[in-house]
């Protein structure tokens, strides 16, 4: 792998940018390999990554389906933050947050994460409550968060309608500076970069369609759309369709998946200066480096693998997003698009063994995994390495679900789900 | 948006008087303090989720505000039927193959 720097542009320039080499290698796929990932987004490639950087486990085979980072790591509308309130969330999505901080100087691969804050807002008195105890939580913690009134909210988003007679009027917002957005295309393709330089195989347009088990019940390998690949640890990774890989493993799963969709507007010049999100009205949005406005909005009520969803769910968004913004009531919409995300009876990841031997999954990210990506894949590796949970994931079992010892986020997040 | 035929009204209608209320067929225990750990995790948590037919059930809340029941593929969202409350799980579908 050629390191990028300022020298390796200059080189290039001079003759004529014909030395870039490929970014990652796409190699045939060989009978077998020590660990096998189901799923090239973000979670999986990084949890390749950090298996070959951290665990020196570099025979490792990443198989997607369609195209790496096509999925959700390149739908979804980029932003980080670790604001959560449960200490267990806190604890694996801040362990993310300080993994971002520095990721293009580990990846040499330009992520363009921008802490440029995310701010929540509040709309009324329980508002206010469930925000001040998140930010509260949050300082225990040692995640900074803090509070705004309406008038710093302005100062700090000056587009934002603060007017005391709009029909949700801003009492108050909840700050994390710390928050902010990402490429979310460049972190998959770095990890991508890192990982296949080390030796793990990236094989795309490669679809699982079954597992593979031994009499003993552990995992021997996986049935591909190019053949059976063997491999005694296989980690899923495959967001909306994890139950469905999980199925063909006789696991069956505490989840549902729903299309959720998000819409970008016409670029316009530099207009929105951090992430803005309202629980109440729900809308969340921010402003990409193009000069998109990157609007989220929510799921469909039924299970659903369309990767589409209703126009109402966007009209809805878009009734907010001008609630908040009347600014932007004559922007035009550009495109819209769904993905399907799997969502736990909780609303909080499961990054697990499973009661089958050798088979370990990564899914239930919900409405909200792209933030997670770099912790995610860093203590999921630990996990199939090891075979025993990092510190840090080991309360995100799939038999808390048995026990009843549950992160409820569904109730807490900061986030309507 | 779905449209979705109830079976009360017997009428087709938009999808934003409906809610959905999850999988269909699945059977509250009469005995809820004796079940075990495992049972009531299936029971309360398991879903199948499938890729394809899905029995689901849905309540015209702003209609007759009933419960009843639908088979839908989960791919396109089409509706093969919906049925009402407390009538069986149908064994044949209407122009589905499996």
């Amino acid at each position: 792998m050629k390191k990028y720097s300022v020298f390796a542009i200059a080189r290039e320039a001079m003759r004529g940018h014909k030395g870039w080499e490929e970014q990652w290698s796409s190699p045939e796929p060989r009978k077998e390999y020590d660990v096998i990932i189901v799923g090239a987004g973000g979670h999986g490639l990084a949890t390749a990554y950090y298996l070959a950087t951290v665990h020196g486990i570099t025979n490792v085979a990443v198989l997607e389906k369609g195209w790496l980072g096509g999925g959700n790591t390149g739908r979804n509308t980029t932003i980080i933050r670790s604001n959560y309130l449960y200490d267990e969330s806190a604890g694996i999505y801040d362990h993310a947050l300080k993994l971002w901080d520095g990721l293009s100087q580990e990846l040499n691969y330009n992520v363009m994460y921008s802490a440029r804050g995310v701010m929540m807002l509040a709309h009324n008195v329980h508002d206010v409550q469930v925000l001040k105890r998140h930010v509260h939580a949050n300082r225990l913690n040692g995640i900074d968060n803090e509070w705004l009134t309406p008038e710093q909210a302005k100062e700090f988003c000056p587009p934002l309608n603060t007017s005391k007679d709009a029909r949700y009027p801003v009492v108050g917002a909840a700050l994390q500076r710390r928050g902010g957005t990402a490429r979310h295309d460049a972190v998959a393709w770095g990890y991508a970069r890192g990982a296949s330089a080390r030796g793990v195989h990236i094989i795309q347009n490669c679809e699982v369609t079954g597992v593979k088990r031994a009499p003993n019940g552990a995992v021997m390998g996986v049935d591909t759309t190019r053949g059976f690949i063997g491999a005694k640890k296989v980690g899923v990774v495959a967001a909306g369709h994890s139950s469905v890989i999980m199925n063909m493993a006789g696991v069956r799963m505490p989840l549902e998946s729903y299309p959720l969709q998000a819409l970008v507007s016409e670029p316009v010049k530099p207009v929105v200066p951090c992430v803005v999100m309202s629980n109440t009205v729900h809308a969340y949005i921010s402003q990409s480096d193009k000069g998109e406005l990157v609007i989220g909005a929510g799921t469909d009520q039924y299970v659903s693998y369309s990767q589409t969803g209703g126009l109402h769910i966007l009209q809805h968004t878009l009734d907010a997003i001008c609630e908040m913004f009347p600014i932007f009531t004559r922007m035009k919409m550009l495109r819209s698009w769904g993905g399907i995300v799997d969502v736990t009876p909780d609303r909080s990841p499961i990054l697990a063994k499973t009661p089958v031997p050798g088979l370990y999954v990564n899914c239930g990210w919900g409405t909200g995994g792209f933030k997670a990506t770099p912790g995610s894949g860093h203590v999921f590796a630990h996990t199939i390495a090891k075979d025993d949970p990092h510190p840090i994931n080991a309360p995100f079992t799939i038999e808390r679900f048995r026990t009843g010892r549950l992160i409820d986020e569904a109730a807490a997040a900061a986030v309507a789900h | 948006m779905l449209l979705i035929r109830c079976p009360y009204c017997e009428e087709e209608r938009p999808e934003l008087e409906f809610r959905n209320a999850g999988e269909a067929h699945i059977a509250r225990s009469a005995n809820m303090a004796g079940e075990s750990d495992d049972d009531f995790e299936k029971f309360f948590f398991i879903r199948s989720n499938p890729k394809g037919i899905i029995y689901e059930r849905w309540r015209h809340m702003h209609g007759c505000a009933r419960f009843f029941n639908a088979v839908r593929d989960t791919v396109t969202d089409k509706f093969v039927m919906t049925y009402k409350a407390g009538e069986p799980k149908p064994s044949k579908l209407p122009g589905v193959g499996k």
